[in-house]
């Protein structure tokens, strides 16, 4: 379906505002992300990064704004689209097992009425392959560490064969490990011409991970390649006082990476 | 012989049928108002049913069963629509909408008992049966109202399995795979209003709430998966439903809505102690066995590196009988000349040597 024609884009937004409790989160953003990208949504706390995917996923109610996904609008788009949510969005003591967790990333293609079956079963344990937790596909979730929560709920995303992934902090509280795991799998996908739209908060690995940028608080202070929108410049702008320390040692900033 | 004539009596058979369909309908439907955080809203629901009882009973002027499901389901909603709209509209926290509807519901409903209880009306008899429920009072038609209630939410489950279990575990992914999640949240909540309204007879609007979480409690500690919970907790809402309505019989005077609700606790006091894996016994005995085996590889361990210093030998009570209990496992000796003060003369054996090796690699592989 997905063409990793640079020039396609995966993801628009046009004019999106969005309030909460009269206080704009989000204002007047406009965007477009091309497709084959790993995208990172980056900026201080509360500058609206989670609101943001979750307005375009319809989770947060938008004071106006428009998101085509591949040029259509989203609410038709579903089908391309998978979600990776924080991992303390929901109770994990849920009785249920990996397996079945990511048996659910299926239920959208499934229907209304048809139940999973053998062939959704071993798809979900392909996807628990890709992420490297083939031998927990049986254990109680309740059971997992935070680590390999996380991989079950790519591999959720990654059983629905999307084409513009959204992963709200996919790296937030997993280890080194874990980490690069999921690194190389959103690579894979990229390279195989997916669009990963994904929420991150550390900067010091922004440069290595992503090829594309939105530096976002409540406006968009830069969007465009990373090597063009990772700047002093914008990021003092995006970060105000909080990035003085940064000044004397950008460089040092730059070659600190975690992953090569 | 007792039994057989218990069996054969048409007061325990409605009565006996009542609990088990009560049972049926309330833990499973328990177990999705407890894994969504909501058992509470079952007590609202159900507190909030008795004006309606009594509205019914106001408008047709009788104790027809109809009236009063369709009374005690339309004020039973609106309590838990009201408590909704609280929450997401106001600055009040769930607990506190909760509290607030539950007892004005219910206030309401207690004035209008007084009322018709003033208007002197000769059927208006036993209408605060409600309160407590009265399960010797249970008709064949009762029956056959509860039974299709019963059935139909149970095949309603059943055919939305997938929407129900997603839409409970995490209701946010649910959306985005264009499930209606609004519909599929507000079908559960009104099923809870239905099993409360099976629940009214048997034992009332006061202690409905415990027949929607206890079963649920219980069964998630014995259960892996949603359905198995959901089996276990029709199971226990049965069992406690069908004991509480026979020692009540047996007993000739006990009520036994109370008594349901004392068994299914019972069952939720024994799961919480002696389930496996959850229980807290279990708990308690995995820690003393984790406890004894890390004292024990840290003995052997202190035991192989610094066996030519005896100065570090342990004094303590506790490592003492733990080694004496290695001793016999022939992992030590202990040599009796203990040559300075503070050597014991204990040493490795060859078996307690390749155990305290085979401790350090393990425990090297796990710093890796």
């Amino acid at each position: 379906m997905a063409t990793s024609d640079l020039t396609d884009t995966a993801l628009s937004i046009k004019n999106l505002t969005v309030s909460y409790h009269n206080q704009p989160v989000l204002w007047d953003i406009d965007l477009d992300i091309p497709a084959g990208v790993m995208a990172g949504i980056v900026g201080p706390n509360g500058a609206g990064k989670s609101t943001l995917i979750k307005s375009l996923l319809g989770l947060v109610p938008s004071l106006s704004g428009e998101v085509m996904v591949h040029g259509r609008p989203y609410a038709t788009q579903r089908k391309r689209v998978g979600y990776v949510p924080q991992r303390s969005s929901v109770d994990w003591d849920f009785p249920t097992t990996a397996l079945d967790v990511v048996t659910m990333g299926l239920y959208g293609r499934l229907g209304w009425l048809k139940r999973p079956g053998r062939k959704e079963r071993h798809e979900a344990q392909e996807a628990l392959e890709m992420v490297g937790m083939s031998a927990m596909a049986e254990r109680q979730i309740s059971q997992l560490s935070g680590g390999q929560q996380q991989r079950v709920f790519l591999a959720r995303a990654l059983v629905q064969q999307a084409d513009v992934y959204f992963l709200d902090e996919p790296m937030a509280g997993v280890d080194a490990t874990t980490e690069r795991a999921i690194i190389d799998i959103l690579r894979r996908l990229r390279d195989a011409g997916k669009t990963l739209i994904v929420v991150h908060h550390d900067l010091q690995t922004v440069r290595t991970y992503f090829d594309w940028l939105l530096l976002l608080n409540v406006r968009v202070i830069a969007s465009g390649k990373a090597e063009e929108v990772f700047k002093i410049d914008h990021l003092r702008q995006a970060y105000g006082g909080q990035i003085a320390l940064l000044n004397d040692n950008e460089s040092l900033m730059f070659s600190a990476s975690k992953v090569k | 012989m007792v039994w057989l004539e218990l069996l054969s009596d048409y007061t325990f058979q409605n009565v006996v049928i009542g609990a088990s369909l009560l049972g049926l309908i309330s833990g499973p439907l328990g177990c999705f108002a407890v894994l969504r955080r909501q058992s509470l809203l079952g007590d609202a629901i159900s507190h909030a049913a008795l004006p309606g009882i009594c509205l019914s009973f106001i408008i047709t002027g009788s104790r027809d069963i109809g009236g009063i499901i369709m009374g005690s389901l339309i004020t039973g909603s609106a309590a838990a629509l009201i408590m909704l709209m609280l929450t997401r509209l106001s600055r009040l926290k769930t607990d506190a909408a909760l509290g607030a509807c539950l007892s004005i519901f219910f206030a309401v409903g207690i004035v209008l008992l007084t009322y018709i209880q003033s208007t002197n009306n000769a059927s208006q008899g036993g209408l605060e049966a409600f309160l407590f429920g009265q399960a010797a009072a249970t008709l064949r038609s009762d029956l056959w109202v509860m039974g299709s209630i019963t059935l139909v939410t149970l095949l309603l489950l059943a055919v939305f399995w997938k929407q129900a279990k997603l839409v409970t575990f995490d209701a946010e992914y649910a959306r985005t795979l264009g499930m209606p999640i609004t519909v599929i949240e507000a079908s559960l909540t009104a099923m809870v209003a239905l099993a409360v309204v099976v629940g009214l007879q048997m034992v009332g609007v006061i202690l409905m709430a415990a027949m929607i979480v206890a079963p649920a409690a219980a069964a998630r500690q014995w259960s892996r998966h949603l359905g198995g919970m959901l089996t276990i907790a029709a199971g226990v809402g049965i069992v406690s439903g069908v004991s509480g309505a026979t020692i009540s019989t047996l007993s000739r005077g006990l009520a036994t809505g109370p008594l349901i609700v004392l068994t299914a606790t019972a069952i939720v006091l024994i799961s919480l102690a002696l389930a496996p894996g959850r229980g807290l016994l279990w708990g308690v005995i995995k820690h003393y066995r984790q406890k004894s085996a890390l004292q024990k590889q840290q003995l052997l361990y202190a035991l192989y590196k610094h066996s030519a210093d005896p100065s570090c030998a342990p004094s303590t009570l506790g490592s003492r009988r733990m080694l004496n209990k290695l001793k016999q496992q022939g992992y030590l000796t202990r040599s009796p000349r203990g040559a300075t003060p503070s050597d014991d003369g204990w040493g490795l054996t060859a078996q307690g040597q390749a155990e305290a090796r085979r401790v350090i690699a393990a425990f090297e592989e796990l710093a890796s």
